[in-house]
């Protein structure tokens, strides 16, 4: 089967190319195999990112025939006979072949605070934060985000302006603000509040459909433009007032 | 060697062309100019009323024209398609509702949106026809 | 946080946006259908349903006022949002120009419709 794969090599290419492989086809092959087998048979020069093959590390997101998705997960079978084209994960500046930087959102990740920040601090001796079955769904489907960024690949937004904050770390900082045990969704939503933050977004859905995990990016971001829109406005009504 | 020299690509003018799921995206937003356009027909209807029995007349006839009428059936489509498109992305933009302890489906939050709509609708008929009768 | 950021005032427009969304997902085919296609053809209608003494009379009762009011400029508001939007994603990013054009267009539509709606009388 033939895999037309991007290439740049920053010392040689001014901008990337497609290189033809041919790989050995087979009904159980992932793309991310058929990588390997290059890198190990033919071509030592390829470079792309990889580690756990089961889904789980978020290391091999790129885009297949246009489409975002984790190389590991993606089988040869659904494009039989070929070819597959296969490019590096979409809007991210791509470092060397198939691999981005993901500085801007590993920035975002971080500006967001993806921990908890206890509401009521408590000591170890007073046990443990209790939740309720119907307190931990609130938040746990955002908690299945493995960072692979394919929802930042799918959002066009994203790719118009990279200023936007995007569907993970937006789903992300959701994930916090939903816990029981958190306290600081004040401090966060002043990021989503701005235009790079919700309003960015067009609800165009993409991201939930390429999303490994279901994890639904777009529902955290539009049910918290709601959220945002009453806060614009009750915030002159609301007792001790921040803004 | 170490050569740092990151390519930014930009994104084509035609990206939500090559995407079956963009593309539909793209006629969903389209769908806007149309909705505006009727709006204005409305518009112009009311300011029509306002200036009196002969300029409402005018309105009328306009409204008649076989064009016009060929030209509502375009935007009867348009609209069912906003409907549509209204809430099948609705489960997306709701927070999670629960009954009776279980969170409602997707298709649930749709095909109730587009029950509403058949409701909505026929009350609005029923109501010309009662307002007209 | 990295940067200070500022707050949108999106919401204003978002909620219009999705009042007239929401308006024109339940009403908009049947409103299209009943003023464009079956009043002129006298579809199932009365021929006179859309006449002028009908529709002067629905427009001077102040629950007719409001629901010809609200389904003309949400409408538009619910498209200019949209508009403004779609221009960003065809290359003419957000600006200062199109917010006006998109918006300014909307609220002069509002202003036409209220000053007809209230010189048609009570």
């Amino acid at each position: 089967m033939k895999l037309e794969v991007m290439r740049y090599l920053p010392e040689s290419d001014p901008e990337p190319r497609h290189q033809v492989y041919e790989v050995p086809y087979s009904d159980t092959g992932s793309v991310l195999e058929a990588l390997q087998y290059i890198k190990d048979e033919l071509d030592p020069t390829l470079s792309f990112r990889w580690s756990c093959r089961m889904a789980i590390c978020g290391s091999c997101g790129m885009n297949i025939n246009g489409v975002p998705r984790l190389a590991c997960r993606t089988f040869l079978r659904e494009y039989f006979p070929g070819p597959v084209r296969i490019d590096a994960l979409a809007h991210f500046p791509v470092e060397r072949d198939l691999v981005i930087s993901a500085a801007d959102f590993i920035a975002k990740l971080e500006s967001i605070k993806p921990y908890i920040i206890p509401r009521v601090e408590r000591d170890v001796s007073e046990g443990e934060y209790l939740q309720t079955p119907l307190e931990l769904e609130k938040f746990n489907q955002f908690t299945k985000c493995i960072n692979c960024m394919l929802c930042y690949a799918a959002c066009p937004q994203y790719g118009i302006d990279p200023a936007f904050l995007g569907p993970g770390v937006i789903a992300l900082a959701h994930r916090y603000n939903a816990d029981s045990r958190d306290g600081a969704a004040e401090e966060r939503m002043g990021q989503l509040h701005a235009e790079e933050g919700l309003w960015s977004c067009t609800a165009v859905g993409y991201c939930s459909e390429v999303c490994p995990k279901d994890v639904d990016p777009a529902n955290a971001v539009n049910q918290n433009k709601m959220a945002s829109a009453l806060d614009y406005f009750l915030r002159f009504v609301k007792p001790g007032d921040k803004s | 060697m170490n050569v740092r020299r990151p390519y930014v690509r930009r994104m084509e003018p035609g990206w939500w062309w090559k995407n079956a799921f963009l593309l539909r995206y793209m006629i969903r937003e389209m769908t806007s100019l149309l909705v505006a356009v009727y709006a204005f027909v409305l518009l112009a209807g009311v300011f029509a009323l306002s200036r009196g029995d002969a300029a409402y007349r005018q309105w009328l006839d306009v409204m008649a024209n076989p064009w016009s009428v060929a030209f509502h059936g375009l935007l009867l489509a348009v609209f069912l398609y906003h409907s549509w498109s209204w809430f099948e992305i609705m489960p997306k933009t709701l927070p999670q509702i629960r009954l009776g302890g279980r969170r409602l489906p997707a298709a649930a939050i749709t095909w109730g949106g587009l029950a509403a709509t058949v409701a909505c609708c026929g009350i609005l008929l029923g109501g010309t026809l009662w307002l007209t009768r | 946080m990295a940067h200070p950021v500022k707050r949108s005032n999106a919401p204003v427009f978002w909620l219009l946006f999705g009042a007239g969304g929401m308006l024109a997902a339940l009403l908009g085919p049947m409103l299209v259908l009943i003023t464009g296609i079956a009043a002129p053809l006298g579809w199932v209608l009365p021929p006179d349903a859309l006449s002028y003494d009908n529709m002067l009379a629905f427009s001077r009762n102040i629950p007719g006022k409001l629901f010809i009011f609200a389904v003309v400029t949400l409408f538009v508001w619910h498209a200019a949002h949209r508009i403004y939007h779609t221009l960003h994603d065809l290359g003419i990013r957000r600006n200062r120009l199109s917010m006006g054009f998109c918006y300014g267009i909307s609220l002069a539509a509002t202003l036409l419709a209220g000053y007809a709606l209230v010189i048609i009388g009570f």
